[in-house]
C-alpha cells in the first residue's frame, strides 16, 4: 500500500455564524486523483483552501505527507499556524490551480513559472528556466513565453497557471474548479491537461463541476453536502450507481443543466 | 525680453536647490508613505494607532505652520529642555535639512493614503497564488505586490510630487536660498517684481512639465501586460 500523500481529519471552518465545514476526513494516497463533487456553498472549495491553509480550519489537522501541520491559538482562541516557515514550506510542496487563474499579471507566462521556483526553492535560473521551457511545452505554451496573461485567452491562462504550479514540482496538486471561469469551447483544453497528468500518476484532489470528467478520470469520487461528506466511493460506481438521494438529485441536476 | 539684470544665475541655482530639496523630501515621502501604509493596514492595533495619528495631525495642520515649528520651534524646545536640565546650548537646524525633512514628513502622510489605496487595489488572486506556491509574506510583498502597487500608485504620486515640488517654495520662509527665495533676494536688489517672479513661476511650470512626461513614462511602464480598456 502506497503512503497516504495527504490527510485532514475532521475538519471544521465556520465563517461567522455560517458553518461551512462540519468534521470533514480524507485520505488521499500517492497516485490518487479525487474528485471533490457539491453544490455551491457545500464547502468543497473551503475544504480544498483548508488543505493549505488559505483558510484556517477552526479544528482539525492536516497532514501532508505524513508530516502535521502544527497549530495553536491565539489570545481570543482562534486557531492559527504555530509555524509560518513550516506553512510555506508545505505549501510549495502543494500545487494549488485557482478558478481565476490568478496568474501575476505583471510578469509574462515564462516569468510566471520561473519566479517561485527561483526565489522559493532557490533553483538556478537556467534550471528554473529549462524547466519552465519543458512545462510550458507539454501544456501546449510553447509559442506564448513572452506574453503577459492579459493577452492571453482563459484556457491558456489557466495552462499556465497549472504549468506554474508543476514546476515546483509538487506531491499534491489542488485544482480549484478549474474550468469554472472558463467559456465552454475552452474548458476541454484544460480538462485534457489535467487528464494527462492523472495518467502519469500525480496525485491530486479536483474540485469541479464536471461530472463527466470526474466519472472519467478520477479514481475516488467524495461527495460534500452542506459541509459534511455525504457520500464516496470509487469514481464510477459512485457516479453510476449513487445511494443517496442528496447525490442522485444532484447528479440529475447537473445532467440537466447540462 | 526680459532683463534679468545679472541675477539670472541665482534664480538658476535656486532652481538646483528647489529640484534637491523637492527629490530629497519625495523621498523622505515615499519612505513614510511605505510604513504609513504599512502601519494602516497593519493588523496590530498599535500601528494602525499610530499611522491613523500620523495621517490626521498633518494633513490638518497648515505646512506653513509646520516648517516654522520644525526650524524654529524644535531648536528653541530643545534649548529649554536642556537649560532646565542645566546646560547652555545653541541647536541650529540647517535649513536644508528642515525643509527637506518637514516636507517630506509631510507629504509622506498624503503618500501613505496613496499606497494604502494602491495595496487594496491588487487584486487578492495575486497574493494568494503567491502564498499558495511557499512564498513568504515578505517575498510576496517584495516580488508581487510592491511590482503591481506602482500601477495603482503613480498616477496619485505624481500629483502628491506635483504638489510638493510648489510646497517646496514655503521653506524660502527659514531662508533657504531655493529658487523662491532667490527671486525675492533678485527682486528686492533691482525692483522688478514681475520679472523676477515671473520668471520663477516659468522654472516651476518647466519643473511641473518635465514631470509630466517623466510620469507619463512612468505610468506606461508599471501598466505593461495590463490590456488597455
Amino acid at each position: 500500500m502506497p503512503g497516504a500523500a495527504l490527510r485532514v481529519d475532521d475538519l471544521y471552518k465556520s465563517f461567522g455564524d455560517l458553518e461551512v465545514l462540519k468534521g470533514v476526513s480524507l485520505t488521499a494516497y500517492e497516485h490518487d486523483v479525487i474528485a471533490i463533487l457539491g453544490a455551491s456553498g457545500s464547502g468543497k472549495s473551503t475544504l480544498l483552501r483548508c488543505i493549505n491553509l488559505l483558510e484556517v480550519p477552526d479544528s482539525g489537522e492536516v497532514h501532508v505527507g505524513g508530516e502535521l501541520i502544527r497549530m495553536k491559538r491565539d489570545r481570543r482562541g482562534r486557531a492559527m499556524p504555530a509555524d509560518r516557515r513550516q506553512v510555506d514550506r508545505i505549501r510549495a510542496r502543494l500545487g494549488m490551480v485557482f478558478q481565476q487563474f490568478n496568474l501575476w499579471s505583471h510578469l509574462t507566462v515564462l516569468q510566471n513559472v520561473i519566479e517561485a521556483p527561483i526565489h522559493v526553492l532557490k533553483l538556478p535560473r537556467r534550471e528554473a528556466v529549462d524547466r519552465a521551457r519543458a512545462l510550458l511545452d507539454k501544456v501546449g505554451l510553447a509559442d506564448k513565453h513572452d506574453y503577459f496573461p492579459a493577452h492571453l485567452s482563459g484556457g491558456q491562462e489557466q495552462r499556465a497557471a497549472i504549468a506554474r504550479a508543476l514546476a515546483m514540482e509538487p506531491d499534491v496538486m489542488l485544482f480549484d474548479e478549474p474550468t469554472s471561469a472558463l467559456d465552454p469551447e475552452l474548458v476541454g483544453e484544460v480538462l485534457k491537461v489535467i487528464r494527462d497528468l492523472a495518467e502519469e500518476g500525480r496525485t491530486m484532489l479536483i474540485v469541479t463541476h464536471e461530472v463527466g470528467f470526474a466519472r472519467e478520470v478520477s479514481s475516488r469520487t467524495v461527495f460534500l453536502h452542506e459541509g459534511q461528506i455525504e457520500e464516496e466511493g470509487a469514481s464510477r460506481a459512485l457516479l453510476d450507481n449513487p445511494q443517496s438521494p442528496r447525490l442522485r438529485q444532484f447528479l440529475s441536476g447537473e445532467r440537466g443543466d447540462a | 525680453m526680459l532683463d534679468l539684470k545679472g541675477y539670472g544665475w541665482m534664480l538658476w541655482q535656486g532652481l538646483e536647490l528647489t529640484i534637491l530639496v523637492g527629490l530629497g523630501a519625495m523621498a523622505v515621502a515615499l519612505a513614510l508613505g511605505l510604513i504609513g501604509a504599512w502601519g494602516k493596514l497593519s493588523r496590530a492595533r498599535a500601528g494602525r494607532w499610530a499611522a491613523g495619528t500620523y495621517t490626521t495631525v498633518i494633513r490638518g495642520v497648515p505646512e506653513l505652520l509646520l516648517i516654522l515649528l520644525v526650524y524654529y520651534g524644535v531648536p528653541t524646545l530643545i534649548q529649554d529642555i536642556a537649560e532646565g536640565a542645566g546646560y547652555e546650548i545653541i541647536v541650529d537646524l540647517n535649513p536644508f535639512v528642515a525643509g527637506v525633512v518637514t516636507i517630506g514628513f509631510i507629504y509622506g502622510a498624503f503618500a501613505t493614503e496613496v499606497f494604502r489605496g494602491a495595496f487594496l487595489a491588487v487584486p487578492r488572486g495575486q497574493i494568494e497564488a503567491a502564498r499558495a506556491i511557499g512564498m513568504s509574506r515578505a517575498l510576496t510583498f517584495r516580488r508581487i505586490v510592491l511590482p503591481q502597487m506602482w500601477r495603482f500608485a503613480l498616477p496619485g504620486l505624481g500629483n502628491v510630487w506635483m504638489v510638493l515640488i510648489k510646497a517646496t517654495a514655503l521653506i524660502s520662509v527659514i531662508q533657504l536660498p531655493e529658487l523662491m527665495r532667490n527671486a525675492q533676494i533678485a527682486m528686492g536688489a533691482t525692483k522688478l517684481p514681475f520679472t523676477f517672479f515671473f520668471v520663477a513661476s516659468l522654472f516651476y511650470l518647466g519643473i511641473t512639465i518635465v514631470s509630466m512626461v517623466v510620469q507619463r513614462r512612468a505610468e506606461a511602464w508599471a501598466n505593461r501586460g495590463v490590456r488597455r480598456a
